[in-house]
């Protein structure tokens, strides 16, 4: 027997195997002790991670679902979340090893480490093995039952026009209150905005309430409950009513509301509509604000809207020195504009109401508002009053003899507008202009209005022009939208015909919107020098937030 | 002989039980397993006293003793002192000590002619202890452990301490008591020596827990087997370890 004299260090045996060891806390040999003590007890071997294969998503525990790829850090953490044991050792280690895609199985390596006894610490690297569970996450299950949306607001205008829903999907657009839109469907007298979520349709009404004067009702409807757990499965719809007057509507209030607005004139137009409705008697240039509460309790219909507006010409303008803000009251001479058209009188159906009137060349002494913008010679529009016929109680208790004939609304453009031209700038759409790229038209459906084909959509692209051209006139109402620049291809030509007419000092100054075509460059000293143009530096480009409106897209039903 | 046994699903039997050359000491059991295993292997040479200390069980932990007497705790019943005065062979003193460390068997390590001590026992005590027990007294530690009673054991012929007892130690604790020293185990790698293992000069009982590896190292150390492993272990006990491994 050779027995070797070691120096004395202080060994102990192995408990199990009588191997010689320092004493540790254990008093085991490391192998023993990794066979006596399982530190992956209580972490299960095999485990299941759910997929779901409509959109490519695994469960992140605990509702969660995200995207992840194969061997991805976002896989591996949805796996170690869903091991039941691991608060308990200490992680050291964790990745994949490589498995067929259509086994559909993952294994992960996992290296933990756990205090077995008092300062002895095991460390041991083992193997789990997850099954995919394909199956189908909430979101596409409610996309498969058409099960969408949870919350509804359906906004209406009863107006005949859709311009309302044009500015209001710009102020949409501009604010961002879209974000948490599903779908957007287009309905007879205005728009359904869809939401997964009661507190989005909230925000919305929220949001609209805050631009525009609105009534809205809520309502629930009760899908399913559950007795057990006292819980309740509703859908919820909110519906709101815009007020039906829009801009430059005339509107006839009725005598006793005129009265409580500071004994208004009642026989106004709508300056603006906001959180509330301005109301100026271009009389007096008095203004009544009515606001939502106020409207609703007595609603008043507008007596006729812009489609009424006929065109007048200014034969003689004299500001009488009142002035309230930007408007200037004036005294005015005005003959309607058909009276200076070459190819004489218009015969048929027009002489025929004019006949009790005075005809077509009448000339109309009025009272207006637009002293500051008016120049004899300026064309302008107006509602002819003593050539409509009214249906209202209101309009008929007023004093015939204090009517006047003619109210004057806003300065047009009409030579400037004769031909069709390229803007320079355009605007966004909620809505994805499918049919735009379909067949390359511009212009086939205005956003998520005039999408339901026939006499309305091009009810909708007049309606359309006239939003576009109320931008382009009036900057207030401008600086309430994003515009954008459009396709610079479409503009170039502006820059290199400069200086020729006053028109071109325009042109070249501020890359004008409107781009007259070459043959009737003679033309151009008729128009209109004050013609309002957009700056360049107004409009945005159009990837400043390109990226936000490609993260969610929202769809047109 | 080293026989492996559990009091009542523990392997802690010297919690449970005293041994010495002269008597044993059993606790009172729900049944009597236990005091059959003392039996079967001591029962016509030394008496076996089936008793409780202060009316618990844990008889091993709270008394001390070897040959020469028995020191009880202050907490023991007269009934128990007079119980065991008959149990016991008259040769056998018995005291009941009124030591503030009431634990007797933790505090105590003896054989028949030398016994550690708790560092911090009353002198009184020590002087019992030196009386009653007929012993040669030392204070000392076993790997910095007071309570040598847990964490040593030993007989005439051999002891184990505590595992992680530094060899210096294990020279001086073996110069002192005269007798060769060996760092082993009990139940499994447990250290608590005193409560796995109850041994006298010629038979020996551990946990059921115990391996064949402790057992074979508890019999070498305690001279329990033949002669020629009882030389080695005289010899050349640095290299024993070495050897059996």
């Amino acid at each position: 027997m050779d027995l070797i004299i070691q120096p004395p260090v202080h060994r102990v045996l192995c408990a199990d195997c009588g191997d010689v060891i320092e004493p540790n806390s254990a008093n085991l040999c490391i192998p023993c002790l990794r066979n006596s003590v399982d530190i992956t007890e209580g972490i299960p071997k095999q485990s299941t991670v759910n997929f779901c294969r409509n959109c490519d998503r695994f469960l992140s525990p605990p509702a969660a679902w995200t995207q992840a790829q194969p061997e991805s850090r976002e896989l591996l953490a949805i796996c170690l979340k869903k091991l039941k044991g691991l608060n308990k050792v200490r992680l050291i280690d964790a990745g994949f090893i490589w498995t067929e895609p259509h086994s559909k199985r993952l294994r992960v390596k996992l290296t933990i480490q756990k205090e077995v006894f008092t300062s002895t610490i095991l460390q041991q690297i083992f193997e789990i093995e997850y099954v995919i569970l394909h199956g189908q996450c909430p979101d596409c299950t409610k996309l498969a039952a058409k099960n969408t949306w949870k919350a509804l607001v359906q906004v209406r205008q009863k107006v005949n026009h859709k311009r309302t829903f044009l500015y209001l999907e710009q102020l949409i657009l501009k604010h961002g209150a879209d974000k948490d839109t599903v779908s957007i469907k287009e309905v007879k007298d205005g728009l359904d905005f869809f939401y997964a979520q009661r507190s989005h349709a909230i925000k919305m009404v929220d949001f609209l309430s805050a631009v525009v004067p609105i009534k809205s009702k809520t309502s629930e409807q009760l899908l399913s409950t559950d007795t057990h757990s006292n819980t309740a499965n509703y859908k919820f719809t909110y519906s709101v009513e815009i007020v039906p007057i829009c801009r430059d509507d005339l509107v006839c209030i009725p005598s006793k509301q005129a009265r409580s607005f500071s004994n208004i004139s009642p026989l106004t137009i709508c300056l603006r509509v906001g959180n509330s409705v301005h109301l100026m008697d271009p009389s007096t240039l008095q203004i009544a604000e009515c606001t939502s509460p106020i409207y609703w309790r007595t609603p008043f219909d507008s007596l006729a809207t812009v489609s009424d507006l006929i065109e007048f010409v200014v034969l003689d303008i004299e500001p009488s020195g009142q002035t309230r803000g930007k408007y200037v009251l004036a005294d005015a001479q005005v003959a309607p504009a058909k009276a200076f058209q070459s190819g004489g009188a218009p015969a048929g159906g027009d002489m025929d109401i004019d006949g009790s009137t005075g005809g077509s060349d009448a000339i109309y002494h009025t009272r207006t508002h637009l002293g500051g913008v008016l120049q004899p010679g300026d064309t302008v529009l107006g509602y002819y009053l003593s050539r409509n016929n009214f249906n209202s109680d209101a309009f008929e208790q007023l004093d015939p003899g204090r009517v006047p004939d003619v109210i004057l609304v806003k300065k047009t453009y009409p030579s400037r507008r004769k031909k069709p031209r390229a803007r320079n700038w355009k605007l966004k759409s909620i809505a994805k202009e499918a049919e735009e790229i379909e067949d390359g038209v511009k212009g086939a459906g205005r956003g998520a209005l005039g999408r339901r084909g026939g006499l309305d959509r091009a009810r909708v692209e007049a309606d359309y022009e006239i939003f576009l051209r109320d931008l382009e006139e009036d900057p207030e109402l401008r600086n309430t939208v994003n515009l954008y620049r459009a396709d610079t291809n479409m503009v170039a030509p502006t820059i290199k015909r400069g200086g020729r007419g006053k028109a071109m000092d325009v042109d070249s100054t501020a890359l004008a919107t409107t781009l007259p075509a070459p043959e009737e460059d003679g033309e151009d000293e008729d128009v209109e020098p004050d013609f309002p143009e957009i700056k360049v530096d107004e409009l945005l480009e159009v990837f400043d937030d390109l990226a936000i409106a490609d993260d969610t897209p929202p769809d047109v039903v | 002989m080293a026989t492996r046994t559990q009091f009542e699903n523990s392997s802690d039997i010297g919690v449970f039980s005293k041994l010495t050359n002269s008597y044993c000491l059993v606790a009172v059991g729900g049944s009597t397993n236990f005091y059959s295993v003392f039996e079967s292997e001591l029962g016509d040479i030394i008496p076996i006293v089936h008793t409780t200390i202060g009316g618990t069980r844990i008889v091993g932990r709270l008394t001390a003793g070897n040959r020469h007497g028995l020191l009880v705790p202050f907490s023991t019943t007269d009934q128990e002192l007079q119980h065991l005065r008959n149990a016991l062979p008259d040769s056998v003193a018995i005291q009941r000590v009124e030591e503030r460390l009431s634990a007797l068997g933790n505090v105590i390590a003896c054989n028949d002619y030398v016994a550690l001590v708790h560092p911090d026992v009353d002198r009184e005590t020590e002087e019992i202890i030196a009386d009653v027990l007929k012993v040669e007294v030392f204070r000392q530690t076993v790997a910095d452990n007071v309570l040598v009673g847990s964490y040593c054991v030993f007989t005439n012929q051999g002891g184990l301490v505590h595992p992680k007892t530094s060899v210096q130690d294990q020279d001086e604790l073996s110069s002192l008591l005269q007798i060769p020293l060996v760092a082993g185990t009990v139940n499994r790698g447990s250290d608590v020596l005193g409560a796995g293992l109850v041994v006298n000069d010629w038979c020996a009982f551990t946990g059921l827990e115990t391996t064949a590896t402790e057992v074979s190292v508890i019999e070498a150390t305690f001279k329990l087997q033949g002669n020629q492993q009882s030389a080695i272990i005289g010899e050349m006990r640095d290299a024993l370890i070495d050897n059996w491994a």
